[in-house]
């Protein structure tokens, strides 16, 4: 088993073992969206309109949210020394501990988007435009998120400065997530333009996250 | 000489106190130009009337809010490739500035928008990208402020930048990649400036002398902070020498 494939591996169990809080992400999703409701009021047609937003704002805060132990936890018990001594490339590291990330947190996010958009009262066609575009979207927030979790990483309540550092990052995605999903519904706008646009912005910020964050950790150190 | 030899913090010192009171002449004199010739010389617009007076201010905190980041962008670099001393000094000391600059662009714009657009503000990309600029700039200061050790805030600091620097871009071309409420570039356009020369020629005085502000600002800044951090090197010394 090559060390990228067992430290995949390491991370997933981490994540799904006790104290890993891999469903806590899901959970804060659910609650962000319920409490919507409360605020707005329970207005079905205003909630269909606006479910994709919903969606998608809670999908951001609920990955920012456990993005901070990306890397704090290998920093506390020095397995982040041991990384950065090794002779994998810390990028790669990086986009693997991202990749298990997502699948930890992000993925089960995207599964539990339709039955969250049903409560929103949508339409089918928007349900799974939503969905799509958020398992598109996702990652790209996890790998950006990835380079304020490798600033924020020797700050002992780094969670705050992350959200702050990361959220105006992350307009862009959230711009054409939005917009894709909101598309699928309105008829004269396609689909495909802002959607292939989202794909484009998380195979850049695939590219761009692994090379910050990496940067970023090798300075945490000296 | 090249850049290498300005790294020395004593040198840059001396050469940026006999420099100032030149640049400081400088701006003065532009800035009493340049609103000579808004209040006297530029006319008024046909249409919006004395609050195109505003432009005059609004342009150069625009084209400023960027350059400022651009001027950080180049320091970001400094500090890491070439590890250049000052250079996180001057990444430091332009995020506060810049953050002015943006701020007092967004000021100004909304309080133009009032009186053209009807309204304070909308969520124009032209618009939501500079406020986007703005968060990132206190984001910067939030990140520098919060981390201890200047040398590692430097870095970190450094990669937040570049990183960042994706948004200028956006900024500069929103207004011609959307179809926004903000209009399209009108003084550095392929085929000519749309301006007329009465307007251009006070506005590019007032370009070159906010400039020179900025200059002045960020001299004076990094001469502040180069004496902070010798106070600070001077007192753990002397808390070692305690001990």
């Amino acid at each position: 088993m090559s060390a990228l494939t067992s430290l995949f591996v390491r991370e997933m169990r981490l994540a799904t073992r006790v104290g890993g809080g891999a469903l806590m992400g899901a959970l804060f999703f659910l609650i962000v969206v319920t409490v919507v409701p409360f605020g707005v009021g329970p207005d079905l047609n205003l909630l269909a309109r606006i479910g994709p937003a919903i969606l998608w704002i809670g999908a951001l805060l609920a990955t920012l949210l456990s993005l901070d132990r990306l890397f704090q936890a290998d920093r506390d018990d020095g397995g982040l020394d041991l990384v950065l001594m090794g002779e994998t490339p810390l990028e790669l590291v990086v986009l693997v501990k991202c990749l298990a990330h997502w699948t930890a947190t992000g993925l089960p996010l995207v599964i539990a988007s339709p039955l969250l958009a049903i409560f929103m009262n949508m339409e089918p066609v928007a349900i799974g435009a939503t969905t799509l575009t958020l398992l598109v979207g996702t990652p790209a927030l996890t790998f950006v998120g990835a380079i304020g979790a490798a600033l924020t990483v020797s700050l002992r309540r780094g969670g705050l400065l992350l959200a702050i550092l990361v959220l105006p990052l992350t307009v862009p995605v959230m711009i054409f997530g939005v917009s894709a999903a909101t598309a699928a519904v309105q008829e004269p706008v396609p689909f495909a333009t802002p959607f292939t646009i989202l794909a484009a912005l998380g195979l850049f910020a695939m590219v761009l996250g692994p090379i910050a964050g990496a940067a970023a950790l090798r300075h945490a150190g000296d | 000489m090249r850049l290498i030899d300005y790294a020395n913090p004593t040198r840059f010192l001396s050469l940026s106190a006999a420099l100032l009171p030149w640049i400081v002449g400088v701006t003065v004199v532009l800035f009493a130009v340049g609103f000579y010739l808004v209040f006297f010389v530029a006319p008024a617009d046909y249409q919006q009337g004395e609050t195109v007076k505003i432009m005059y201010i609004h342009v150069p905190f625009s084209w400023l809010s960027m350059f400022c980041y651009m001027t950080m962008a180049a320091s970001a670099l400094g500090t890491l490739v070439w590890r250049h001393p000052l250079a996180d000094v001057s990444a430091k000391c332009a995020a506060p500035i810049g953050a002015a600059f943006t701020f007092l662009a967004l000021a100004t714009g909304s309080l133009w928008g009032k009186p053209m657009w009807g309204t304070w503000w909308v969520w124009d990309a032209r618009l939501t990208s500079v406020l986007v600029l703005f968060i990132m700039y206190l984001g910067l200061i939030a990140l520098q402020e919060t981390i201890e050790d200047p040398a590692r805030a430097a870095k970190a600091g450094a990669i937040l930048t570049l990183v960042g620097v994706v948004n200028i871009p956006i900024i500069k071309f929103s207004v011609d990649w959307w179809n926004t409420l903000h209009q399209p570039s009108s003084v550095f356009r392929a085929g000519g400036s749309t301006i007329a020369t009465s307007m251009l020629v006070p506005l590019l005085v007032m370009a070159v002398a906010f400039t020179f502000l900025f200059l002045v600002f960020h001299l004076m800044a990094m001469r502040n902070e180069i004496l902070r951090r010798r106070i600070r090197a001077m007192r753990m010394i002397e808390a070692a020498g305690v001990e």
